[in-house]
């Protein structure tokens, strides 16, 4: 048995690691955090050049044609510098929708500028309060235009193109909903950007007004496609939020080592130790379960719905609370601006909410459990 | 990234599935199967005499202690074959319970301190099952700070006289031999007055009393030594050492790799799966189903886990620090998942009596024992104390009896 990473794909996130921590200090975050620049472009080109935004795309399509694995460990470093870049937008779910549906010209027009860092992709899903359903999809598509509003879309006002979910029937079922291509860049789409939880990752309003826009994938087939996407999203966000709970436990285990109070090192105390020991249980417990929805994704298996869920729980909570209980260790000091501890804890409750949330999350894995023992 | 074996391995999990298909005792594998925290017993059979009878069968066939030398009773085996053989045995594995402080514990305490006769004298005989072995460590006034121990031994001619009390000793009623840490001096500080011996469980002066749990049942004994009489050559290491030596013994407490730890979640899965509430299916209903998540990645975390320990033991590699926190969730999430079981019975969850009570009383019983597993080997207090400071690197407890004669600790808060 192996279930870890191969020493290749650990050298690879020793690579990442390495460049992300010369690339992405947390004062590079800080200008994007502050609002000076809406993400960093020089990290952007340096991560279309270290190959890490076509770890996962086909080398026909302009990648390096490594796979998820490779994918997976990228996305933990990433998240462990918090990393202020359209990454998941563009890597886990773009690319990811383009992968699974899209025609043969479609991935030859996006995929390698995606790979090159040349276009930046998101998913247009929601459309205000809600978890992902097909009955919380009205925007509409007919004779080739869409109409409707979608927020808040992650990365939408720096994105070239968006996968938009578009109702085209009316059944009231999975199959009015179909995905649609559009260039952000030709016109129909009024962009408004949103003030959000975590400045270090874009939000934005979509106005779609007969917005020319071409189909993804067969018309009906939008929320199978979605689900699938949404699953593989939520492994690869899971690592990023594995290797946030890591960074934000490191940063308050840190603290408590430097920190005297009461004449000792505030790490002496049980009541931060036991707090940090309890930070660890939830992040190996995030970091097992990921790896599972690693192992899942890497071989298309039957139980990726599944795994994939309980990696989207299970990571989401460990980062909640690792980056909220950091905050608490630092004390004080810990809830000012001028520390980064409060940079994980937006990241965190974002993250939290991006692909839907937990209770949404917790529904899916029951039922998909049931699923497995009925069959 | 796989979960196949390599194909030694592979080899011998046939070989060791082939081996228990034909010899394991099938007529008790349903009612093993449904055992759980607080209720592992047979309707029909003494389940001791059942673990002894299989023990011995594996023993005689080379299965028994399989990472121990083949000249101590063991296979000589690698970590990962062991962890096969924990997963082909099964429910029957069940039956090793008995045998789980022995075997992992005083075993491997015996190989690393005693005289070469002693070790293929008294361990073979542990290894099939033959003898069974308790561990007395815990006492009334030492529990978490075990190093607090009062029970004394004093030296007289070859001998050693010992006289004192243990507490929470497992399965001393039904044990031949027993390792025990004593006090040797109490002019020095508490670790470094310790001594451990070995002793035959039936030497005059050793009374055994089982202790009545708050669950009812009597897993533990309070173990009282008047006068008891050691020979110098039953000691285990060296007179003061003692501390150290139980260090090798509690070090192989994390043995447990690959040995599952029970959360209660899928009791609770197959129940809710079901269970009609007032208004419904249970497995339908909103808030049964965010609980049954949470607990669901719970148990689903820790299994990869231990996943990943076996993968690094598969390599060769030692585990990491990982496997650690297996007790800890455990404990407390079993002790959640009974509380819950029972809310969702609403007033008949009262009811524990296996005639009567829901699903033959499982999650009562369950209940009832789970203070225990918060406790026993390794507080949950204890195991974030271990957590945080041999993985997380932070300082250790402020001591203020480590440097203070054992004979001036005050022995009494007010």
């Amino acid at each position: 048995m192996n279930f870890d990473f191969s020493d290749d794909q650990k050298q690879l996130r020793d690579q990442a690691r390495k460049f992300l921590a010369e690339k992405c200090s947390p004062k590079a975050v800080r200008v994007v955090l502050d609002g000076k620049a809406p993400y960093d472009k020089e990290l952007w080109k340096g991560l279309a050049e270290m190959g890490f935004l076509g770890v996962a795309i086909p080398e026909d399509f302009g990648g390096a044609g490594a796979g998820h694995l490779e994918l997976c460990v990228i996305a933990e470093e990433m998240g462990r510098a918090n990393a202020p870049v359209p990454f998941s937008s563009t890597v886990y779910l773009a690319a990811e929708a383009l992968l699974i549906a899209g025609s043969d010209a479609q991935k030859k027009k996006w995929l390698p500028t995606i790979a090159a860092g040349e276009a930046i992709g998101t998913l247009a899903l929601f459309e205000g309060k809600g978890n992902p359903s097909p009955k919380n999809v009205k925007l509409t598509a007919a004779n080739g235009v869409l109409n409707g509003v979608k927020k808040p879309v992650a990365d939408g006002a720096i994105a070239d193109f968006a996968v938009v979910a578009a109702r085209t029937g009316s059944s009231g079922r999975e199959n009015d909903i179909s995905l649609f291509l559009v260039d952000l860049k030709a016109g129909g789409v009024e962009i408004k950007s949103l003030t959000n939880l975590d400045p270090t990752r874009g939000q934005a309003e979509l106005t779609f007004k007969d917005c020319k826009a071409e189909p993804l994938g067969a018309a009906g087939d939008g929320w199978s496609i979605l689900t699938q996407v949404l699953d593989r999203a939520a492994v690869l966000c899971a690592f990023e939020q594995v290797g946030g709970s890591d960074r934000a436990l490191e940063m308050g285990r840190d603290y408590a080592l430097d920190r005297i109070a009461f004449g000792r090192q505030i790490g002496s105390f049980q009541a931060v130790k036991h707090m940090l020991a309890d930070m660890y249980v939830s992040a190996t417990l995030a970091r097992s379960n990921s790896y599972y929805g690693a192992w899942a994704l890497s071989t298309n298996a039957a139980e990726l719905p599944e795994a994939a869920a309980a990696a989207r729980i299970s990571a989401t909570q460990a980062f909640q609370h690792c980056a909220k209980n950091n905050i608490q260790v630092h004390g004080g000091m810990g809830f000012t601006w001028e520390f980064d501890c409060h940079m994980y804890y937006r990241r965190a409750n974002a993250m939290a909410l991006g692909l839907g949330s937990l209770s949404y999350w917790e529904d899916q894995l029951i039922d998909r459990m049931r699923k497995k023992n009925a069959a | 990234m796989n979960f196949d074996d390599t194909p030694q391995e592979a080899e011998f999990r046939a070989t060791a599935r082939a081996w228990i298909s034909a010899n394991a005792p099938r007529q008790y594998e349903d009612e093993l199967r449904k055992s759980s925290l607080g209720r592992t017993a047979l309707k029909n059979a003494n389940i001791l005499e059942v673990a002894k009878t299989w023990q011995k069968k594996k023993a005689d066939a080379g299965w028994a202690c399989l990472h121990w030398p083949k000249e101590y009773g063991g296979r000589g085996s690698s970590p990962i074959e062991r962890v096969i053989w924990q997963q082909e045995e099964g429910p029957f594995g069940q039956l090793s319970r008995m045998f789980i402080i022995g075997h992992g514990m005083c075993g491997p305490t015996m190989m690393a301190f005693a005289r070469e006769e002693h070790k293929r004298t008294y361990l073979p005989p542990l290894a099939s099952g033959e003898k069974v072995w308790c561990q007395l460590f815990s006492e009334p006034a030492g529990g978490s700070d075990v190093a607090g121990l009062r029970t004394r031994a004093e030296k007289d001619g070859d001998d050693w006289i010992v006289n004192g009390q243990k507490i929470w000793t497992s399965g001393a009623h039904y044990s031949d031999y027993g390792i025990l840490l004593t006090r040797t001096d109490p002019t020095v500080p508490k670790h470094k007055g310790l001594t451990m011996f070995f002793l035959d469980m039936k030497s005059p002066g050793v009374e055994v009393r089982p202790i009545k749990q708050a669950s009812g049942a009597s897993d533990f004994n309070e173990v009282y030594f008047t006068n008891v009489r050691i020979p110098d050559y039953q000691r285990l290491g060296e007179v003061g050492d003692g501390w150290n030596v139980s260090l090798t013994t509690l070090m192989n407490e994390r043995s447990a790799i690959g040995a599952a730890v029970s959360t209660g979640f899928p009791e609770l899965f197959e129940y809710c799966s079901s269970l009609m509430l007032d208004d419904g299916p249970a497995i339908e209903d909103r808030a049964v189903r965010s609980k049954l998540a949470n607990w669901a990645v719970k148990a689903s975390g820790l299994k990869y886990t231990s996943m990943r320990a076996i993968s690094a033991l598969s390599k060769g590699e030692r585990p990491g620090p990982e496997n650690s926190i297996g007790k800890l969730v455990a404990g407390s999430m079993i002790q959640d998942v009974a509380t819950y079981a029972l809310d969702l019975q609403g007033a008949a969850g009262v009811v524990s009596g296996p005639e009567d009570a829901e699903v033959a009383g499982r999650f009562q019983a369950m209940l009832l024992r789970a203070p225990g597993t918060r406790v026993e080997g390794g507080t949950d207090e204890i195991m974030r104390n271990i957590i945080a400071e041999r993985v997380l690197g932070l300082p250790g407890d402020i001591r203020v009896d480590k440097d203070v004669p054992f004979n001036k600790i005050p022995t009494k808060g007010r």
